[in-house]
C-alpha cells in the first residue's frame, strides 16, 4: 500500500505509541462528542469523528471486539466506537485519531495530502468493504503501469 | 488487445492496449461482441469531464462472451454469454439489497472524489475515468468486469447480442424512468428524447399499462422510429407549441408523468472552458427539457430525470416544482435490478431493441461511430461497434 496519508499518519502512531495499550481498551466505549476546531501544530485533543455504515451486525465488523486488518496498523493512534445503525442498516463504526497528532489545518492539510482525517475514512471504507463484499475492490492498472505493448 | 481510447477533446483512436486483468477474486474477463455508444459518453468525449486521460478506454454498455473468471466467481463460466450492468455495484451494501445499485457504496475504487463532488460516493461505471473510480470501457476486445456475479447475466439464447447489448444500459434506463415515475394505467406519459432511453421509456410506459405515451424531439427520423416501433404519439417540438400541445392531449391536466430522457444536455458538442474543465463544474448545463417538463406536468405528477447531468444547473423552476406538488426524481440506472426481466421480455419479444442500432461498424470504425453519434446524422440513433470485425 502507497499512500501518503498513511506515512504521515504512522509519525502520527509513534507519537501516540506511548499510549497504545490504554487506546486499544478505550476502544468501543469512548462516547461521541462534537467536532473539534481545526487548529495548526501538535493538538493535543482528539479529532473529528470520521464514520461509515456497514451493511452487518456489529459482532461481524469487530468479531470478539478484535479490530480487522485495516484498523489494526492504527492501534494506539485512534480510537474506536461501534453501535448498531437505526433501521435495520448494519452498524455505525466511528473512529477518531488520539489527541497529539501533528496536523496542519483544512485545506493545508489537502493539498499537502496529510489529512488524518481523509485517510481514515479511507481505512473505515476498506473496513467496510471487507465486512460487507470479503474484498476490497482495486482499480484497474495504469496502462503505465502495466508490460508495454507494441503500439 | 485493439481498444477505442480517448486521445483529447473530441479526439478518438484505435490503439493497442494491455489485456485486461483479474484485479479481484470477484472478477472476470469478458470477449467483447457487442458495444454501444452512449449519450452519456458524450460528456467525456467533449472533455467536460475532469480526471479522463488520454488512453483511457469508452464504452460501459456491452454484451459479450466470459473468458476468464475469478476464483470466487459462482454464477458464470468460461463461454456463457452475459450482458453486463454499465454500473459497477457490489451487490452486498445497504444500497443495493435496496435495489438502488448505482448508488453502491464499493462499486468505486475512488469514492473521496465523488464524495466530494455529490456529497456520497457512487457506484463505479464502465468506461469512466479511473480517477474518479471507474472502470476500463467495453469499446475493446476484452473488458474486465468487478463483482461479476452481481452484475453479469447469462444472455437467453433466443435473444440476439444486437437486441441484449441494449439491456446493459439504455432498456434499464428506459424502465427505471417509468418505474419510478411510478406510471401506472390510464396514465399520460411525455417523454423528452426520441433516442434510445427515451424510445425505451416510451416502451416501458406502455408496458406498465400508460393510456398515452407522448414522445417529444426535433429529429424527424427518431420521431418515425418512435412511433413505429413504440405505438407512441409525437410531438416535434421545433414545429409545434408542446406544452400547449401536451395540455390538449391530456384534457387540460397536463401528463401525468413527465419524463426527461434528452441524453447529454447538449450533446457535448460545446467544448468547456479551462475553468470548467479545471473544477468540473460545466456553467452552462441548462435543462431545457426538464425546465418544459415541470412546467407541463399536472399537479401531484411526477417528473424523472434521467439524461446527464454532472455539475450545477441554475434557472431551475423549483416554484414550480412546490407548487404544484411535484415529485421529482433522478437516479443513474439500476441495471441489476431490473436486466433479469428485462431479458425475459426480450426472450418473449415483448421488448424490441436492435432497430436502435442505426450504425453497426467494426470496432476499427470507432471514431466515425462517434462522429455519427454525436452529430445525429445520417439517422444515427446508436452506433453499435464489433471487437471481432
Amino acid at each position: 500500500m502507497v499512500r501518503m496519508g498513511r506515512r504521515v499518519l504512522l509519525g502520527g502512531l509513534a507519537l501516540a505509541a506511548a499510549t497504545a495499550g490504554a487506546a486499544a481498551r478505550r476502544a468501543l466505549v469512548v462516547p461521541r462528542r462534537r467536532s473539534w476546531p481545526r487548529v495548526a501544530g501538535t493538538d493535543r485533543r482528539p479529532g473529528r469523528w470520521q464514520v461509515v455504515t456497514v451493511d452487518r451486525p456489529p459482532g461481524e465488523v469487530l468479531p470478539g471486539g478484535r479490530w480487522p486488518d485495516p484498523l489494526r496498523p492504527l492501534d494506539g493512534a485512534v480510537e474506536l466506537h461501534l453501535r448498531p445503525a437505526p433501521g435495520g442498516r448494519g452498524s455505525e463504526l466511528a473512529a477518531r485519531p488520539l489527541g497529539g497528532v501533528a496536523t496542519l489545518p483544512g485545506m493545508a492539510a489537502h493539498l499537502v495530502g496529510d489529512d488524518p482525517g481523509l485517510f481514515l475514512r479511507d481505512v473505515l471504507r476498506r473496513v467496510k468493504q471487507l465486512t460487507e463484499t470479503g474484498e476490497v475492490l482495486r482499480a484497474d492498472r495504469s496502462p503505465v503501469d502495466r508490460p508495454a505493448v507494441p503500439g | 488487445m485493439r481498444a477505442l481510447c480517448w486521445e483529447g477533446v473530441d479526439a478518438l483512436a484505435v490503439r493497442q492496449v494491455p489485456d485486461p486483468e483479474l484485479r479481484n477474486a470477484h472478477d472476470m474477463i469478458v470477449r467483447v461482441r457487442r458495444s454501444a455508444t452512449c449519450g452519456a459518453d458524450l460528456p467525456l468525449l467533449g472533455g467536460r469531464l475532469p480526471f479522463l486521460a488520454a488512453g483511457d478506454v469508452l464504452g460501459h454498455e456491452f454484451v459479450g462472451e466470459v473468458a476468464e473468471v475469478g476464483p470466487d466467481v459462482r454464477r458464470h463460466r468460461v463461454g456463457d454469454r452475459v450482458v453486463v450492468s454499465a454500473a459497477v455495484a457490489c451487490g452486498s451494501c445497504w444500497y443495493c439489497r435496496q435495489g438502488l445499485h448505482s448508488c453502491c457504496d464499493n462499486g468505486g475504487t475512488a469514492p473521496a472524489v465523488t464524495e466530494s463532488a455529490w456529497g456520497q460516493p457512487t457506484a463505479g461505471c464502465f468506461g469512466h475515468p479511473r480517477a474518479v473510480g471507474g472502470f476500463a470501457g467495453s469499446h475493446a476486445e476484452y473488458v474486465r468486469v468487478p463483482y461479476a456475479d452481481v452484475g453479469a447475466f447469462t444472455v437467453p439464447e433466443p435473444v440476439s447480442d444486437d437486441r441484449a447489448v441494449f439491456a446493459s444500459d439504455a432498456a434499464p434506463t428506459g424502465w427505471m424512468g417509468a418505474e419510478l415515475g411510478e406510471v401506472g394505467p390510464g396514465d399520460v406519459v411525455a417523454v423528452w428524447g426520441a433516442g434510445a432511453v427515451g424510445q425505451l421509456t416510451a416502451q416501458a410506459a406502455t408496458l406498465l399499462g400508460a393510456d398515452r405515451v407522448i414522445v417529444i424531439d426535433r429529429h424527424p427520423e427518431r420521431l418515425r422510429m418512435a412511433e413505429r416501433h413504440t405505438g407512441a404519439e409525437t410531438l416535434n417540438y421545433e414545429l409545434t407549441d408542446v406544452p400547449a400541445e401536451l395540455r390538449e392531449r391530456s384534457g387540460g391536466r397536463g401528463p401525468d408523468v413527465c419524463v426527461e430522457a434528452v441524453g447529454a444536455a447538449d450533446g457535448g458538442a460545446t467544448p468547456p472552458s479551462l475553468a470548467e474543465r479545471f473544477t468540473g463544474r460545466r456553467s452552462g448545463e441548462d435543462p431545457l427539457a426538464v425546465r418544459e417538463a415541470v412546467h407541463a406536468c399536472r399537479k401531484g405528477g411526477t417528473v424523472f430525470v434521467s439524461g446527464t447531468f454532472t455539475g450545477f444547473v441554475d434557472t431551475f423552476p423549483l416554484g414550480a416544482v412546490m407548487n404544484k406538488g411535484l415529485t421529482l426524481r433522478s437516479a443513474r440506472q439500476h441495471g441489476q435490478r431490473w436486466i433479469p426481466m428485462l431479458l425475459d421480455r426480450m426472450a418473449r419479444d415483448e421488448l424490441r431493441t436492435e432497430h436502435l442500432a442505426t450504425h453497426r461498424l467494426p470496432l476499427e470504425q470507432g471514431p466515425a461511430g462517434y462522429a455519427l453519434f454525436r452529430d445525429r446524422v445520417d439517422g444515427c440513433v446508436r452506433a453499435v461497434f464489433t471487437p471481432e470485425g
